[in-house]
């Protein structure tokens, strides 16, 4: 990457989210929210099923309401950061039998820049395919998405966020369920982002790879935990708040960081 | 204009123009909404029949429009509810109105030349002698007229929305995102399927339209692997099953609508068993190949 590619500081927080309380049909998702997340950071999301990771998410990308509080990109608005925000689902959340090419997939992530109506073009389709090589499946460009194994599957979504080109990526899952090499290309495309003065915020389940993976961590159970720098805030008492009461605890974690080892086997 | 001709031609124009929304109802997973619509949209041709004593009016078509994009909002309420199953919310909705365009075209059947028999089964074969009379000549069969203006108006809207309607059957999140409006996307899809329903009723009917909506998208589904070749060979499949459709009738003397419909079954039957890689043969034959010569690393993985 040359400097030309490095991305601009702003000096305002990434996301900012003020009493964000969420609920569906009168249950609370999340509760009474405070974060500020830095820009330039890669940013673990973690806390048990349920704790309102991808609801978060979520909200910050406007899709979901909030009952009471504010949420904010680079000091505005969602909707006045859109081209700002990359945003990677999780994988399951789409059809892979869709009748589609990877590169095509890949070119989605430009429709935003296209705007309504205008076709993607050749410039547009090499961008795409420039993504899907920094992804290391430049020659997948051609297949249809069915015939991609979970891994591929899950660097098309990454090359697509590439696509986006933006400041702040919000990622659900990009780790789960890929094998250990596609976990290692993937771990260094997100610090490379970082690296070019982007941020990374990535909803994430194995417990254990979040200190050598990531700056800071966002310990979440419907309320907030706890946020900031990993080594300040990931601690044992802060994870025994995180995933439940002192009883529980410690097999919860346990459970959790063996789930994700057998996942990252496979 | 030779009537075989004219029967061909508006067939082929409304198993376009179904090809055509049908394949991003397909996608969507929405084809029993597809069916919904082509149900439900009877009371609005009633009542704009009803207004203007006629069948080429704009209001029948504006009615039907208002009643398709009625049931889908009133499907989505009772879902978002979450009281009911999204299946159960399509059941309740359509049966009731379709009814109450039953109701209003057999009550008032007599002082109206609107047939119920061939608003549900297609009436194909009278389209070559329906005429318009403009400023006293006539300029055509109606249903040549009423179907190519829907065929262009499919084209147009597909044409121009393809990248966005390709997006939001794909990935919704994305699309919203984006900023692409998910929502009024799905409006815009299904006020297409509504207007395209009611020219369909000009040949098929209001049973066997969702024929036209359903299987030749599916039949397109299984032999190809990008979008545009889907649209492009649902429009094909549609318009062989119109002509193989209308020959089998012929042959056996009875409803072309009908012959239409089994015709595009027996497309998807050729598709599902034949279609050289989502085929059930083909599938079978790459299973025996792979078990076969090279047991040892795929058993492993």
């Amino acid at each position: 990457m040359s400097a030309a590619d490095i991305v601009p500081t702003t000096g305002l927080p990434a996301v900012e989210v003020h009493d964000l309380t969420v609920a569906y049909r009168s249950n609370p998702v999340l509760w009474d929210v405070d974060l500020r997340i830095p820009e330039g950071r890669l940013v673990a999301i973690v806390g048990p099923n349920g704790a309102g990771k991808s609801t978060l998410l979520k909200t910050v990308l406007g899709q979901v309401r909030q009952t009471t509080g504010w949420v904010q990109v680079f000091g505005e608005t969602y909707a006045t950061r859109r081209s700002w925000v990359g945003y990677v689902p999780q994988r399951e959340s789409v059809d892979w039998d869709f009748p589609t090419l990877a590169l095509d997939v890949v070119t989605m992530g430009l429709y935003g820049r296209i705007g309504w109506l205008r076709r993607p073009g050749k410039r547009h389709r090499e961008i795409a395919l420039a993504c899907l090589e920094r992804l290391g499946i430049g020659h997948l460009a051609k297949r249809q998405i069915s015939q991609l194994s979970g891994g591929q599957q899950q660097r098309v979504f990454l090359a697509r966020a590439l696509a986006q080109d933006a400041r702040l990526y919000l990622m659900d899952e990009p780790l789960a369920g890929v094998d250990a090499t596609t976990e290692k290309a993937i771990m260094q495309i997100l610090r490379d982002l970082r690296e070019e003065g982007r941020t990374v915020v990535v909803v994430h389940h194995d417990l254990q790879s979040v200190p050598e993976y990531f700056d800071n961590v966002v310990l979440l159970n419907m309320r907030l935990v706890a946020a900031g720098p990993v080594d300040e805030v990931f601690t044992d008492e802060n994870l025994q708040r995180t995933y439940g009461g002192r009883s529980t605890i410690l097999t919860r974690a346990a459970d959790a960081m063996f789930a994700s080892k057998a996942t990252r086997k496979e | 204009m030779n009537d075989t001709f004219v029967i061909l031609l508006v067939g082929c124009m409304v198993a376009s123009s179904c090809a055509l929304v049908g394949t991003f109802l397909v996608l969507r997973k929405m084809a029993l909404l597809g069916d919904a619509i082509s149900h439900s949209v009877l009371p609005g041709i009633a009542i704009g029949f009803l207004l203007t004593q006629s069948r080429s009016s704009l209001v029948m078509v504006a009615g039907a429009g208002a009643l398709g994009v009625l049931t889908v909002f009133l499907v989505e309420r009772l879902q978002r509810t979450g009281r009911l199953y999204a299946d159960a919310s399509i059941g309740v909705v359509f049966p009731a109105l379709f009814a109450v365009g039953v109701i209003l075209i057999s009550r008032y059947a007599s002082m109206i030349d609107l047939d119920l028999d061939c608003v549900l089964y297609g009436e194909i074969a009278y389209t070559p002698w329906d005429l318009v009379v403009v400023a006293g000549k006539t300029v055509g069969p109606r249903a040549v007229w009423v179907t190519g203006l829907t065929l262009l108006l499919n084209l147009v809207v597909v044409g121009l929305f393809f990248k966005e309607l390709k997006l939001v059957s794909f990935d919704p999140g994305l699309c919203e995102a984006l900023g692409f409006r998910p929502v009024r996307l799905h409006y815009l899809l299904m006020a297409l399927v509504s207007v395209t329903v009611v020219a369909a009723f000009e040949s098929v009917g209001a049973i066997l339209v969702v024929a036209m909506l359903v299987v030749p998208p599916s039949v397109a589904y299984l032999l190809v692997d990008r979008l545009i070749l889907m649209l492009i060979s649902a429009v094909a499949a549609g318009c062989i099953a119109v002509f193989a459709g209308y020959g089998l009738a012929r042959m056996v003397d009875g409803s072309i609508a009908g012959g239409m419909a089994v015709a595009a079954g027996g497309l998807f039957i050729l598709a599902f068993l034949f279609s050289p890689r989502y085929g059930l043969i083909a599938t079978w034959i790459r299973g025996r190949r792979a078990t076969g010569s090279s047991a040892g690393p795929n058993s492993v993985l």
